[in-house]
């Protein structure tokens, strides 16, 4: 009797595993059944690399689309990134133990609140700061600040365990050949957590390209191919918020392709985060 | 030793003349770090302060109108989905977690997979899921936009961070308890529910509160699956919008700016409670 219920509970235990694997699965049938012959009809040359989007006509082109994500996801690293690393070594290697004591929940708040506060933050916040400045609020470069201070947490909170996991060793032993502690820190200490360092860049590349409601808000959402900075861009996450509501027939299923090259970009991502990890370790 | 590695102000100062580039590095950091927090302390002022005094009580009516924009609706169907997703998220990811941890064999090919897959399922942007949530809840199983459908979709969201959080709890506890139960003559599964799970409960919690956080800040996975209806939903099978899609709700239609900073400021108290309580839950875990 005892026997039975303990096999009949790994049982459970496994079948219970098995949901992420299935999930995985199910994404990836849905996803691709509903996406790809719509990719067929359009043409995969047509959808991936047309110039215009214009359902009414029946022209589904998303390279505009491809070309916003892209732009937008390098502004946000541009500025996300230089920021994030040198807080992660202010956490790590410069910050007295009561200050962090502040400074990590505060990081873990950041994490937390929800992408459509940013947006509306961005809205009323940063769009009337860029009109002002640069006289066109909605655009590139609003979408990339904001996006840059979105993904802060994420790049903090992976390169600061990083470059916390580097052996004390190495700090010291600069420190004993006579360099300062930034010195020591920079060039010793922050070379050792290098893939660690790298991962988080990929994760915040991942959560920058994937992330839809706040840049809604103040992207400007036109498909059309971006010229410059200033110029309003819609990425691949916003033409699906923005259309799906009342799309039909080809239209519905170019989106459902433009969710499919979406979940590619994101899986290359995820992948060379994992190799990446694996190899830290 | 401690006395030898103190070095006076002034001493530290000599040191930076002698080398600018250091300074200059240093002032890199400190000002990032500010950066970092001014940028936070800036968006909450700013919410807080705009958001407060537009709280009314006619935005706390029980039912929704396009007079009042009332967002107590949407509270309750924030409420609802939640318990909803975790009653399917949690267990789920509790299993899994035991199954990892306690069952599997080191080095085991299924093992990888399902690294791998909760992997990719956390990397997932959420509106893919949302997609897929419309594509194969609403449309393939009928569901339609129903709050059911909403919560099963962010069940599957969710499931990587509970499973994530339960491992690093069930890891944590040493292995010392499961031989003395092993050593009593407990079974595995005794061991593993009477021994080592309620010493991982802390853990397991602030993993859940993290699941609440998201799910209660989500609005792409949300809006095909579970729809905008801005009405209590009566059942599983109803529409409903929680908070955040109200919000989102209210922007798009551009008519209610003072109803949005109210609700981003509920929003925003309520994420900064589910952090606090959290972080309160995986300190008790730490003390021990």
């Amino acid at each position: 009797m005892k026997q039975i219920k303990e096999i009949s509970m790994k049982i459970l235990f496994w079948l219970a595993t098995c949901t992420s694997v299935v999930a995985v699965a199910l994404i990836c049938i849905f996803l691709f059944a509903g996406g790809l012959p719509a990719i067929k009809e359009i043409g995969v040359f047509d959808f991936l690399f047309g110039t215009e989007w214009r359902p009414s006509n029946n022209i589904y082109g998303i390279f505009p689309m491809i070309l916003g994500s892209i732009y937008v996801t390098a502004g946000a690293i541009l500025i996300g990134v230089p920021t994030g690393i040198l807080c992660a070594v202010f956490m790590a290697r410069f910050c007295p133990k009561k200050l962090y004591k502040i400074l990590k929940p505060s990081i873990e708040l950041l994490a937390g609140i929800p992408s459509i506060v940013y947006g509306f933050f961005g809205l009323v916040v940063l769009v009337p700061i860029m009109q002002d400045t640069f006289g066109s609020g909605k655009g590139i470069l609003t979408a990339s600040i904001l996006l840059g201070i979105m993904i802060l947490p994420t790049i903090i909170g992976v390169s600061e365990s990083a470059i916390a996991s580097v052996s004390e060793t190495y700090y010291e032993g600069a420190l004993a050949l006579g360099a300062t502690h930034e010195r020591s820190v920079f060039r010793a200490v922050l070379p050792a957590a290098k893939s660690g360092i790298l991962a988080a860049i990929i994760l915040g590349i991942g959560r920058a390209i994937g992330e839809a409601m706040a840049v809604i808000m103040v992207a400007g959402n036109q498909a059309i191919v971006p010229n410059e900075l200033l110029s309003g861009v819609r990425t691949l996450t916003a033409n699906i918020v923005l259309e799906m509501g009342y799309a039909t027939d080809l239209h519905r299923e170019a989106l459902i392709a433009t969710a499919v090259v979406l979940f590619v970009f994101i899986l290359i991502i995820n992948l060379s985060f994992s190799a990446l990890k694996r190899r830290a370790k | 030793m401690e006395y030898i590695n103190k070095q006076t102000t002034k001493q530290k100062w000599q040191a930076y003349k002698k080398s600018p580039t250091s300074l200059l590095t240093l002032i890199m950091v400190v000002l990032s770090a500010i950066i970092t927090v001014g940028v936070l302390l800036l968006l909450l002022a700013y919410i807080l302060i705009k958001g407060i005094p537009n709280l009314s009580p006619q935005l706390f009516a029980w039912e929704y109108n396009s007079e009042n924009v009332s967002m107590m609706p949407a509270i309750i169907n924030t409420i609802i989905i939640t318990l909803l997703s975790l009653v399917i998220a949690v267990p789920l990811g509790i299993f899994s977690a035991i199954y990892l941890v306690e069952y599997a064999k080191r080095g085991n090919k299924f093992v990888s997979i399902v690294r791998i897959t909760t992997e990719t399922l956390s990397g997932i942007p959420s509106i893919v899921y949302g997609l897929f949530g419309f594509l194969m809840f609403s449309v393939y199983l009928g569901l339609g936009y129903s709050i059911l459908g909403g919560a099963l979709t962010l069940a599957i969201m969710i499931l990587p961070l509970i499973i994530r959080t339960t491992e690093e709890a069930l890891k944590s506890v040493p292995d010392t308890y499961r031989e003395g139960s092993f050593g009593l003559g407990a079974g595995r599964l005794r061991t593993v529910f009477k021994i080592v799970l309620p010493s991982a409960v802390p853990g397991i919690l602030a993993g859940v509160i993290l699941g609440i956080g998201r799910i209660v800040g989500e609005t792409a996975a949300l809006i095909y699956t579970a729809g905008t209806i801005p009405d209590v939903a009566k059942s599983a099978m109803d529409s409903g919008r929680t908070l955040s899609v109200h919000m989102y709700a209210l922007l798009s239609e551009g008519l209610y700016t003072d109803a949005a900073y109210a609700t981003a400021a509920i929003l925003l108290i309520m994420v900064i409670g589910i952090n606090a309580l959290s972080a309160a839950v995986a300190k008790r875990l730490t003390k021990r």
